[in-house]
């Protein structure tokens, strides 16, 4: 009887150690992309499938705040894999030395930009756009009809977002030393800065404001998974700007082959099909299927714009001068 | 007491390395900043604003709080009525209620879809904003209205009762009674109310991160956050730890110096009989009054109550580990604070010079939790992952803070026992431990009890130095819900927050409750 129980008590232990045995990949990123309903639970289950790992996501408020905590961490981090950094962050995050070099400099992909980062490896893209409600009166029609009209919008904060940064980008592309200015003009428009995109987005939802800062492709998600035609995405002559979101891996990483295997994995159809419906943007690499009905409907900017890395990095703290300047008035 | 100095024993030497320990951390930490601290950076416009936006928010919190207490004051200090008692008692409830819950509720009831804003709309009225100034000012009052009335209502019953004899058989009217008992009186008392809000809401935390909007909106600790959270640079937070500090400072001396208490402490001698309160319009005039403010302070709270008892059975797990986590953490910061303020408390009133070791106790008031997590952040970033210490920095931390509660509740009766009992005890040769068992302890239950209470209400509800150091996996249950709300989870935010509701005020009640009832 005794054995019985050492037997027992054995074959448990081996099987814990058994479980111990499969590696873990840990990936850090933002709040909505581990949310029930987007990409994280899809992407999970689609990786597990064939790589012989236990996939766990870690979520760490928005992109931008990632980058913080990335800097916090450093070579401590537990994470191998950074997901939800884009363009404006990433000759940053390239300069803090963190991140090592992938693979993949020949991977397929449809996006309107050339890609030749040897770091950062994109997974989608978007333009940003402001949202409201398709019964909307007087919808503006750039940043400063919008900054002298009394509607009521929401942002993100710039330092913790990556939709707020990119605002910002987006306002100084489209009026260079004028930034400021228009930034006056919109402080009082803003109701509140959130730290991040879902809580912008669920305040707006929550009917706080007429509009909030998101994507052109945002409305998709009301159409297609709500059936809900009623949120439309405004568009401005002055342009959009975009946002290309990558991942990379850490050098600390314990799990260098499985963390590019993650990275080779996101730029094919088994990752890309999923963005559309659950991301809500336009995917890196267009899977074989399409895009998903309901995307036609999207707006399509006639001016896209874009800093390199480098003049992001470079605009960076003086743009976040004028902003904090402008609306700490 | 020459004799009792004698009795140096373990206690008095865990009091003595507590009082020697609390400046020393306040001091390292100081310095910690000090060092990372660029001097060369300055102040922006942006801190200088936050600097205007603390003190200015700070300020209408302390005068819409102070204005609004007088006339309900006033009116719970003239009439009497059922449940007035309870009513009073309750005054006293907001200090342990967590923040996060009191901005849930507010959310609800003021928020864009709240009842006020459907009524505001239904009457043809614009819609007022939650966020920014309007929020953080209405959750300071929410939070700091009742605490006024109290100190104020003490004011008035600092009023003897022969006085508004005399004032009645001449025959004043409310006016006259007003003019020459009240208006004195309010005139002792109101700079010292108003200044106490103005300190607490100085270093607001919580509410501002909650309600305040963006730049324009930002408190100083707002913008500590921020800098190490958002971009992780620790020496701006270091150099904004400073200006926090320095506005503490600065407000502990005022309060130090302007702060007098006329005879608070004086209880009812006879029965108070207030004539003029029973005059024509007055009863129902303070009647309104009263009904108004129960009604602003209980709203709130209602609707947390309502909206999320019925989602207390399908919280997710993460709830649930982030509660026990939350318990855990406040019981450990109970048993810190009881042990340390036990061991100070003995040693205030054995050694022969023991009341610097109560000034150190007191000194924390002056360091604000987050100041002090910065501190405690810039010391441990070198040698660990902050986030791995998320739990034990919280637990100091809320330790510290209530430290000063529970001395101030806790040196008075030890002090009182001893003198009582002390030279019996001393004949006796009852010392060391068995003095502790049989004499002190059972004597200082209540006092005992109530600053466990405190503690671990306080520590419950804290969202302050966690939201520093917290990684995505350890959060608190007041974090949890901050995140939840962050992610449109409102329906399982309502469900945890009246779990936060009932754990915070449930310790309390243990606690508070459970020594009183051993008395008998």
């Amino acid at each position: 009887m005794r054995y019985s129980i050492l037997g027992v008590g054995l074959l448990m232990a081996a099987s814990v150690v058994h479980a111990e045995d499969k590696p873990i990949l840990t990936v850090m990123t933002y709040d909505s992309f581990v949310s029930d309903w987007g990409p994280g639970p899809a992407v999970e289950d689609a990786f597990e499938g064939f790589c012989e790992c236990d996939l766990n996501f870690v979520a760490a408020g928005d992109g931008a705040a990632l980058l913080a905590r990335v800097k916090l961490e450093g070579a401590r981090s537990e994470a191998d894999v950074v997901l939800g950094l884009d363009t404006n962050l990433t000759a940053e995050a390239v300069e803090t030395g963190l991140f090592a070099a992938h693979d993949m400099a020949k991977a397929a992909l449809d996006l309107p930009v050339d890609w030749t980062d040897q770091t950062f490896l994109p997974y989608d893209w978007g333009y940003f756009a402001f949202v409201h409600n398709a019964d909307m009166a007087d919808v503006p029609g750039d940043m400063k009809a919008l900054g002298s009209s009394d509607t009521k919008i929401i942002i993100q904060d710039p330092r913790s977002s990556t939709p707020g940064l990119g605002l910002l980008m987006w306002v100084k592309a489209a009026y260079g030393d004028d930034a400021s200015a228009v930034w006056e003009a919109l402080a009082d428009n803003v109701v509140t800065v959130t730290p991040g995109w879902s809580e912008a987005y669920g305040l707006f939802l929550e009917g706080e404001a007429d509009m909030v800062l998101s994507y052109t492709t945002s409305p998709a998600y009301h159409l297609i998974a709500e059936e809900d035609d009623t949120k439309k995405a405004a568009l401005f002559s002055e342009g959009h700007y975009m946002q290309v979101e990558v991942g990379g891996i850490l050098k600390s990483s314990d799990q260098p082959a499985l963390a590019e295997a993650f990275l080779s994995f996101m730029v094919t159809d088994g990752f890309q099909s999923i963005i559309p419906t659950t991301n809500w943007m336009y995917p890196a690499a267009v899977p074989e299927a399409g895009l998903p009905d309901g995307f036609e409907t999207l707006i399509q900017p006639e001016k896209p714009l874009l800093f390199s890395p480098e003049e992001a990095q470079a605009i960076r703290a003086s743009a976040l001068d004028e902003w904090l300047n402008a609306l700490s008035k | 007491m020459a004799e009792r100095a004698q009795q140096i024993g373990f206690g008095t030497w865990v009091g003595v390395a507590a009082a020697v320990a609390i400046p020393g951390l306040i001091l390292v930490t100081t310095l910690a900043i000090f060092w990372v601290a660029e001097p060369g950076s300055g102040l922006g416009s942006s801190d200088w604003a936050a600097v205007r936006f603390t003190l200015w928010q700070a300020t209408l919190s302390a005068v819409f709080s102070v204005a609004l207490a007088v006339p309900v004051a006033r009116a719970l200090a003239r009439q009497r009525f059922p449940g007035r008692g309870i009513l009073v008692t309750l005054l006293g409830a907001p200090f342990l209620l967590p923040v996060i819950v009191a901005v849930f509720g507010l959310l609800a009831v003021f928020g864009r879809g709240g009842f006020v804003n459907v009524g505001l709309v239904w009457m043809g009225l614009p819609e007022v904003s939650i966020y920014g100034l309007h929020g953080v000012v209405l959750a300071h009052v929410f939070f700091n209205l009742p605490l006024a009335t109290r100190l104020i209502l003490q004011g008035w019953q600092g009023i003897p009762a022969e006085r508004y004899r005399l004032a009645a058989s001449l025959g004043m009217e409310a006016a006259a009674v007003n003019r020459h008992l009240e208006r004195p009186m309010l005139w002792q008392v109101l700079p010292g109310a108003g200044l106490v809000i103005f300190v607490l809401c100085t270093t607001s935390f919580a509410v501002a991160l909650t309600l305040g909007g963006g730049p324009s909106a930002t408190t100083v600790e707002l913008a500590i956050y921020q800098a190490l959270r958002f971009e992780f640079d620790l020496s701006r937070a270091a150099f904004l730890s400073l200006i926090q500090l320095t506005i503490t400072v600065v407000l502990a001396m005022l309060a130090f110096r302007f702060v007098r208490h006329p005879g608070f402490d004086r209880g009812f001698d006879r029965r108070m009989v207030r004539y003029d309160g029973r005059r024509g319009v007055l009863p129902y005039q303070d009647g309104v009054l009263i009904g108004g403010v129960t009604t602003f302070l209980l709203l709130p709270i209602l609707a947390v109550v309502f909206r999320g008892v019925p989602e207390l059975w399908g919280l997710p797990t993460q709830v649930w580990t982030s509660a026990l986590r939350s318990v855990l953490v406040a019981l450990s910061s109970t048993v810190l604070v009881v042990v340390l303020a036990l061991a100070m408390a003995l040693t205030v009133v054995r050694l022969r010079r023991g009341t610097w070791v109560e000034t150190a106790g007191l000194l924390t008031v002056a360091a604000s939790p987050l100041v002090l997590g910065t501190g405690l952040f810039v010391l441990i970033h070198p040698v660990a992952n902050p986030e791995a210490l998320a739990l034990p920095v919280t637990i100091l931390v809320n330790a510290m803070a209530t430290l000063p509660f529970a001395l101030r509740a806790m040196v008075p009766a030890y002090r009182g026992i001893e003198a009582d009992y002390g030279r019996l005890a001393d004949t006796l040769s009852l010392t060391g431990w068995a003095r502790m068992r049989l004499l002190i302890l059972p004597r200082l239950r209540r006092p005992l009890g109530f600053s466990a209470g405190l503690a671990a209400a306080l520590s419950m509800g804290d969202l302050g130095v966690i939201a520093l150091f917290a990684d995505p996996e350890t959060a608190t249950l007041p974090l949890q819900i901050y995140r939840l709300m962050g992610s449109y989870r409102m329906d399982d935010a309502s469900g945890a927050a009246v779990l936060l509701l009932g754990l915070s005020f449930g310790l309390f009640w243990i606690f508070d409750r459970g020594a009183r009832r051993a008395d008998v």
